[in-house]
């Protein structure tokens, strides 16, 4: 492959291309060029190279089309709807097309990070544009090489052809097609002529996937490879004091066991570099059980780790900051979070007059809602693979953001970042837990130390207790009706360990003339970050679930209010700052009391909620229906409407939304992580509950708003509302509100 | 250490372990066959599971030395290209969202399907609720598990 110096990319011009040695097209091209400056992604401060080629197209002679998907892979499908978006521009057979995951090259790819419902949404121009632009090359190649005139030349399903009769596939024009200067202001297809897009297409590694190939980060294995395990603190607040490993090293197949520093004092952490344990005792060893065995028979001495500092970096700027060292017991975290709520706390944002709204209302409403740690419980627990010498590093896992953890990386090997090779294998699931490279950084310091190739793994138990969680969260809305039960004001104020939930300019602001939303935070020593669709998964139950109490005291349907209040904040909004869009709001709730059949009397004895919310930048709403099985709150059906602009892989889109259902129903009523003296009380799934083939629904049907409007993400915003409908359908088949996560264990407490 | 001659996906294989290793590790470590994953170790979330003489077993929980002359089948021995009916159901559904769990998934249905080769919902239910997954496609695990039972050439029983 003969590849030009990324590096001299400008950042203007996004596509370049260039020649095969084997023969044919390479185009590559940049994703940055999808951001809108209002985009939370770009507020990183991402270094100025990410902004350079990140994916690649090749046409070899023998006319296979490879597509490099440059984003990690976690079931959200972006192998196969990422090279869709090429193949529509490109007029090729999906036939014909390759997909390969690239590797990571912070220099080469840009960050490739898998999140924030980004994937599709920042790709969607970009790959257009790279697709249209190699269309045209191959287009002009064929027009020189026949003599005629470029317009005169047109394609289909990967073929170039002339009314003359002349025709060639694109493998025979793509040499040449690689010496032609990159076109600039294609014209992109107009989505009524899609034929790519907007129809499913099976998973690229579906068979993969079910004849057991190795994909996942877990599989990964090279000759000499050692196994590393970490034995961490059993509880947040402690740290090793020392250890006895006489018993371990007499174990068959055991190699080493040390310490290790993560991070050295005064390391400064940027914005995903975790610390959850500073001191790791490692063990290492030939095979997975030999390792796990031998783990066992350490014998070590905790002690309080106290007060810790950190020194923080990214977004906020250099600041230190006191980790407290308490041991946290769930009780006393709910206890800590009450007295924190009689504090002051900071206004996020304030419209109108709301305590004049307040004092003169004539009912208040006012409801306080809890949520408790959640562990991600990715199926593929925590692992990766690394061989670190002195001169180079090459790593291998499951991983969602490459481009943040390289650099720190870099600075804890003291490599440079070019001699620092990280691959990226499919993962067995992600939800945010994977944005966080410190088993990474981990991996890469045990080999170091080790001198030996080595995968480290997390046991499901080091996962589940080892972990970035979901905070713990509270919020007390009120409400403020006058005596014509008219809605005059809204107050929120949230917060949580350690993180403060309140997304201040999301609905009902900009719908209510007299608002506030206030937060607060305690920190803590229980690290945490996203998960699925972070805070938007706490404040989508309880914002929905409050709005539901509003629309009954004020004798409304729950649909009609919402509308009322969208309809308020799209013609007339208060404030300037509204992160929605009340049209697509209003469009999925039509829709979704359309297709429901929302206020049609059913005799099935199945009970409705109904709940719908914005986030990251789609709209989603569902209705569930519910009954009593067994003593349990059962959904038995579920109805979905979503506006997530282009639907680019139809059939994979609605498989994510009825998995963001599932995965909502199962976190609302049984998930949860609590804590005795700062250990995890749950640890394997016998006592963490994760929802089960037969807790799950018989029928989820799931519909979306169609539009032409740019893909705006989707592995996220289906999640929230779930939460939301279940507590309002609980409500509605028990005749009792349910105010604390995981519902199901709510109800066996009153 | 102990010698064992295990009988995998029709294969022989001549490996010395400690007895007490579970067939899963036996299977990733030893043997290099991937495709049976690990997810608890405990024997409650199905992502290990095996047939041991055709029947499912989590073979986390199945230590090498109880596994004697019966033979082994895995997810790379169900079929050599996805022709089996329960994969080809699988890709049809286009089931799968992270992959992780569908080894297992998969290896439980045959075994369902094979003592019961048309199940009902509820069947479907009891018997694959010991396969976790944790992206939530249990609703097209049940679909293809039907398009497979219709596939087979077994009639349904009249019951
Ligand atoms: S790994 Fe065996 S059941 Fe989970
Ligand atoms: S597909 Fe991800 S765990 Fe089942």
């Amino acid at each position: 492959m003969n590849m030009e110096n990324p590096k001299t990319y400008s950042r203007r011009s996004f596509l370049k291309s260039s020649a095969l040695t084997s023969g044919g097209l390479m185009l590559s091209f940049t994703w940055l060029s999808g951001f809108r400056p209002a985009d939370k992604m770009a507020e990183l401060n991402l270094p100025e190279q990410w902004n350079q080629v990140t994916g690649y197209i090749q046409i070899t002679s023998d006319n296979m089309i490879k597509i490099f998907c440059p984003n990690p892979e976690f079931g959200q499908n972006v192998m196969t709807s990422l090279p869709m978006i090429v193949a529509e521009e490109l007029d090729i057979d999906w036939k014909n097309v390759v997909v390969e995951m690239s590797t990571h090259d912070n220099v080469k790819f840009g960050s490739q990070f898998t999140g924030g419902s980004n994937s599709v949404r920042m790709y969607w121009k970009p790959l257009r544009e790279a697709g249209a632009a190699a269309r045209q090359m191959l287009c002009q190649a064929a027009a020189d090489t026949w003599g005629v005139p470029l317009a005169e030349v047109t394609t289909k399903a990967g073929i170039l052809s002339h009314s003359s009769g002349k025709s060639a596939k694109y493998g025979e024009m793509a040499s040449k097609a690689a010496t032609i200067a990159v076109p600039k202001g294609m014209k992109l297809k107009d989505p009524k002529d899609f034929a790519v897009v907007r129809n499913s297409k099976k998973n690229v590694e579906g068979e993969k996937i079910v004849t057991g190939k190795p994909l996942f980060g877990l599989d990964y294995r090279v000759d000499g490879m050692l196994i590393a395990m970490i034995q961490h603190p059993p509880a947040f607040g402690l740290k090793l004091k020392s250890f006895d490993a006489s018993q371990t090293l007499k174990m068959p197949g055991i190699k080493d066991v040390f310490t290790l520093k993560l991070y050295e004092d005064g390391f400064q952490q940027g914005g995903f570099d975790t610390r959850t344990f500073n001191d790791l005792l490692v063990i290492v060893g030939n095979t997975t059980w030999e390792v796990m065995n031998a783990r066992k028979k350490l014998k070590v001495e905790w002690e309080q780790a106290g007060d810790v500092k950190d020194t923080l970096t990214g977004r906020g700027g250099k600041r230190e900051v006191i980790i407290p060292g308490r041991l946290e017991s769930s009780s006393n975290q709910l206890e800590m979070m009450q007295e924190r709520a009689k504090q002051p706390s900071t206004v996020l944002r304030k419209d109108g007059d709301p305590e004049t709204a307040f004092k003169n209302a004539s009912q208040i409403i006012e409801r306080t809602y809890n949520a408790p740690f959640l562990a991600h419980n990715c199926l593929e627990p925590i692992n990766f693979f690394a061989h670190v010498t002195d001169e180079e590093a090459l790593l291998a896992g499951p991983l969602q953001a490459p481009g943040w953890t390289e650099p720190t990386l870099s600075k804890l090997l003291n490599l440079p970042a070019d001699k620092i090779e990280i691959q990226m294998t499919r993962m067995g699931g992600g939800f945010g837990r994977r944005a966080y490279g410190q088993y990474l950084y981990e991996a890469a310091l045990i080999s170091k130390k080790a001198k030996a190739p080595i995968k480290l793994m997390y046991t499901r138990e080091d996962d589940m207790t080892y972990g970035i969680y979901r905070p713990m969260y509270t919020a007390t809305y009120r409400a403020a009706l006058d005596a014509n039960k008219k809605l005059i004001g809204f107050h929120v104020i949230g917060g949580g360990i350690p993180e403060n939930p309140v997304h201040a300019n999301r609905f009902p602001a900009g719908a209510i003339d007299n608002y506030l939303a206030e937060g607060w935070e305690i920190p803590s020593n229980i690290t945490i970050g996203a998960f699925r669709a972070p805070r938007s998964n706490f404040n989508a139950a309880a914002e929905q679930s409050f709005l539901d109490e509003v629309a009954e005291a004020m004798g409304k349907d729950p649909i009609a209010l919402r509308l009322e209040l969208l309809n308020r904040a799209k013609d007339n909004p208060v404030g300037k700052n509204n992160d929605y869009d009340a049209k697509r709001y209003i469009g999925v709730l039509e829709l979704l009391r359309e297709k429901s059949g929302w206020g049609k009397p059913e005799n099935s004895g199945r009970k409705r909620g109904v709940a719908a919310y914005f986030c990251h930048a789609s709209y989603a709403g569902h209705v569930v229906d519910m009954v009593m099985r067994d003593g349990q709150p059962y959904v038995e059906q579920v109805f979905s409407a979503v506006d997530c602009g282009v639907v680019v892989n139809p059939d994979a889109a609605i498989n994510m939304v009825q998995g963001a259902v599932v995965d909502g129903i199962g976190n609302s009523l049984y998930g949860a992580l609590t804590h005795k003296d700062g250990a995890p009380e749950q640890t394997n799934f016998h006592n963490y509950r994760i929802i089960r083939h037969n807790e799950a629904p018989k029928k989820i049907e799931v519909h979306f708003v169609e539009n032409d409007i740019d893909p705006t993400g989707l592995g996220e915003p289906p999640f929230p509302p779930v939460f939301g409908a279940v507590a309002n359908a609980l409500y509605k088949t028990t005749g009792k509100r349910y105010y604390n996560q995981p519902f199901a264990v709510d109800m066996t407490k009153s | 250490m102990a010698k064992y001659n295990l009988k995998v996906n029709g294969k022989n294989h001549l490996i010395d372990v400690d007895p007490s290793t579970p067939m899963l590790w036996v299977l990733r470590d030893h043997l290099n066959l991937q495709g049976t994953k690990y997810g608890c170790g405990v024997a409650m979330c199905g992502a290990c599971t095996v047939h041991l003489n055709g029947s499912a077993v989590r073979s986390c929980q199945l230590p090498v030395s109880a596994v004697g002359k019966q033979a082994i089948t895995t997810i790379e021995g169900l079929s050599a290209n996805a022709t089996h009916p329960v994969q080809k159901a699988w890709i049809e559904h286009d089931v799968a969202q992270c992959g992780y769990c569908q080894a297992g998934q998969i290896m439980s249905a045959t075994s369902l399907l094979k003592d019961n080769p048309h199940p009902s919902d509820e069947d479907i239910d009891g018997y694959m609720s010991g396969n976790i997954c944790r992206c939530g496609t249990y609703l097209r695990i049940k679909e293809a598990i039907k398009t497979a039972a219709k596939a087979s050439k077994t009639q349904p029983q009249k019951k």
